[in-house]
């Protein structure tokens, strides 16, 4: 029978199905951070049970660390408390941690793949929503509540209805100043934040064809914000070129093994999906968002939509506009910007930092605008000042920070006060998100330059062509 | 971690008519710095239930004394978000039993049913006459069966029938979770790990 992707590599992993019930998943890789994890251990503990395959979970420490002076120790106490957790757990069972100040500390979703413990065709989780991020390689990668990373913990299993499939394509090529930022944003938009509850995403067509792998994994990092539980890409000459070699990449005959695997990885030309949709990706403009939810996204020189044009209720729409300051019908351009903030899982890369020095170079960041720069992961660091990204953003008046979430979700310092509006490259612009009472834009590193450089929401597009 | 068994559930509602409610409203990030599980319930909707200086905010209904019970009503795409659990123990910890919107996110469910918050999912008419009767009536009673697997407006006595597999009603009907099952297949499981692939 004709399968999909996402088929091969779930009914591939199914140890066992339960009549009137979910399937025995078993799970190749495991992640874990300081904040989801700790009381699976004390679940753990309490039970009096071990780590079933240790070697199948790797530790990091991300959300709650501080984004400035390291090396010093963490004040908040509560935080400092996590991370110690999260070492003394890890040492215990006997996985790997990588804590603040090693030197493959990072954002979980950045280092995954950077050291190959990404691979196609495996089952990845993590206690954290934008696990969906590694599909980007052909793997079935979601986010799990913390009773399911004990689970994993313990029995290197978790226990899921199979979801419906959906097929997402985009033809045609991207647009210049377009971003897969962009291109996730657009599909949100179309679909709203709920549109993909209950399915499984694979995305398809030219436009993720020759995206990068970074690219992928900024749309596959936001699938879940239009409720998709993960969204996937079949693995092609780019997937392998990416992660042949890496630290934990299988290697001689294991490696050959693998690729074989990789290669079968694929939808068969006549399998069906339970829903499909097709976009035109010339058609898609740099987007951003105005409202409290990643499915309030419009292209950056639209209006901001009545209420009767959009999906949902007309009393929850307007607690939204008023959360954020704005009104129907107001023009996005020219609004003014007081934060901007790039990095995270969703736009925390070198190819993100490449696309924001593209427009500051030769410019100065506007004196409105208070700028974070959150690299993903040391490598992501050290990439930054190899090219010589470091030397263009210090000319234009920015700091880099180090690698963690960040103003993301501010557990840390990094929050964005009350009533600021925010240009960000992460994921969510809930209220409060980044920040109590913080307004958030989100858009690509791309816009976000834009505005730091202008202090208001500008078309990146005026700024690429004066540079042509 | 061990939860009460659920069977039937009789109770008043407190309504929260608001759509697309993510897991950053039910728990800021700020509040999950904890280690242990204790004292979610708190925060439970944080900064929609207390002013910055502490105070609490008179309009949110957590703050209405009118309205309590067993059961929150919320709007549709309830739960959306980050898989934080946090905000499903927030729920627990507060004192409800039982969420009822006409929509939930996929992960939120999950967490609910995995610590034995039941998520019941009826039509959008439904949960409207709901929300009304109890907006007429605080009082009103609602009662969640899950063994028929019903949910009723006693007022009315409007009913609907809810989805819940039967492999999870059983497990909240007895308060097992599933490390339990798992832990009994375990050579299944590592028989079936020694032949994958990666």
């Amino acid at each position: 029978m004709s399968k999909t992707l996402f088929d091969k590599v779930w009914d591939g992993h199914v140890v066992r199905k339960i009549e009137g019930g979910p399937d025995v998943l078993f799970i190749d890789r495991h992640l874990i951070h300081e904040v989801t994890s700790p009381v699976a251990f004390l679940g753990l503990k309490s039970r009096g049970i071990k780590v079933l395959y240790p070697e199948r979970t790797f530790a990091t420490a991300d959300h709650n660390t501080p984004t400035m002076n390291q090396h010093l120790p963490v004040e908040d106490q509560l935080s400092a408390n996590q991370l110690k957790a999260l070492e003394s757990n890890s040492n215990e069972y006997g996985i790997s941690h990588w804590g603040l100040g090693h030197q493959k500390n990072g954002i979980v979703h950045v280092v995954g793949p950077e050291y190959g413990i990404t691979q196609p065709g495996a089952t990845i989780v993590c206690g954290d929503s934008h696990t969906s991020t590694h599909g980007a390689f052909g793997a079935i990668a979601f986010g799990i509540g913390t009773s399911e990373v004990e689970m994993v913990l313990a029995t290197q299993c978790i226990m899921q209805p199979k979801p419906q499939k959906m097929r997402i394509n985009i033809t045609g090529s991207l647009g210049y100043g377009v971003t897969p930022k962009d291109v996730a944003l657009f599909i949100i938009s179309q679909l709203t934040t709920s549109g993909a509850t209950g399915y499984f995403v694979e995305y398809a067509g030219k436009v993720f064809e020759e995206m990068t792998m970074e690219g992928r994994m900024t749309v596959c990092n936001l699938s879940i914000e239009m409720g998709a539980r993960g969204g996937m890409i079949a693995p092609d000459e780019t997937t392998i070129n990416y992660v042949k070699g890496r630290e934990f990449s299988p290697k001689g005959e294991a490696w050959d093994k693998a690729l074989s695997y990789y290669k079968t990885l694929k939808t068969d030309d006549d399998a069906v999906f339970d829903k499909e949709y097709t976009f035109d990706g010339s058609l898609i403009e740099p987007m951003i968002t105005y409202g409290t939810n990643p499915g309030m996204g419009i292209g950056i020189s639209k209006d901001i939509p009545d209420a009767g044009s959009v999906e949902g209720g007309v009393s929850t729409y307007e607690k939204s506009l008023n959360y954020m300051g704005f009104n129907q019908g107001d023009q996005m351009i020219g609004k003014p910007v007081d934060y901007v903030f790039i990095g995270s899982c969703t736009n925390g890369r070198i190819e993100d930092f490449r696309a924001f020095a593209s427009i500051v170079k030769g410019r100065k960041k506007a004196d409105n605008v208070t700028a974070w720069l959150v690299p993903g992961s040391h490598i992501v660091e050290a990439a930054i000042k190899e090219e010589g990204l470091l030397d263009i953003f210090t000319e234009a008046g920015f700091v880099l920070r180090q690698p963690g979430c960040s103003a993301c979700l501010a557990m840390n310092d990094d929050k964005i006060p009350a009533g600021k509006y925010a240009v960000s490259t992460s994921n969510r612009n809930f209220e409060g998100r980044q920040g109590p009472g913080s307004r958030t834009l989100l858009a690509s590193p791309l816009v976000a330059a834009a505005a730091a450089v202008t202090g208001k929401v500008t078309d990146p597009r005026e700024l690429m062509m004066v540079e042509a | 971690m061990a939860y009460d068994k659920f069977e039937i559930l009789k109770s008043t509602a407190v309504p929260l008519p608001i759509e697309n409610v993510d897991t950053d409203q039910i728990i800021p990030a700020r509040f999950l710095k904890a280690t242990e599980r204790v004292g979610f319930g708190d925060n439970l909707f944080r900064d929609w239930r207390y002013n910055t200086d502490g105070s609490p905010k008179a309009d949110f209904v957590l703050n209405n004394p009118t309205y309590k019970g067993k059961i929150l009503l919320g709007g549709k795409n309830f739960g959306s978000g980050s898989s934080r659990e946090h905000a499903a123990w927030a729920i627990y910890d507060y004192g409800f039993r039982a969420v009822v919107s006409s929509f939930f996110a996929d992960i939120f469910r999950g967490n609910c049913l995995n610590i034995g918050v039941l998520p019941v999912q009826i039509s959008p008419a439904f949960l409207e006459n709901i929300f009304t009767e109890v907006h007429k009536n605080p009082e009103t009673e609602i009662e969640i069966n899950l063994s028929a697997q019903t949910i009723t407006l006693l007022s009315t006595g409007e009913k609907e029938s809810f989805d819940i597999s039967s492999y999870k009603k059983d497990n909240m009907m007895n308060g097992f979770d599933d490390i339990d099952y798992l832990q009994n297949i375990k050579s299944e499981i590592q028989e079936f790990a020694a032949q994958l692939p990666l």
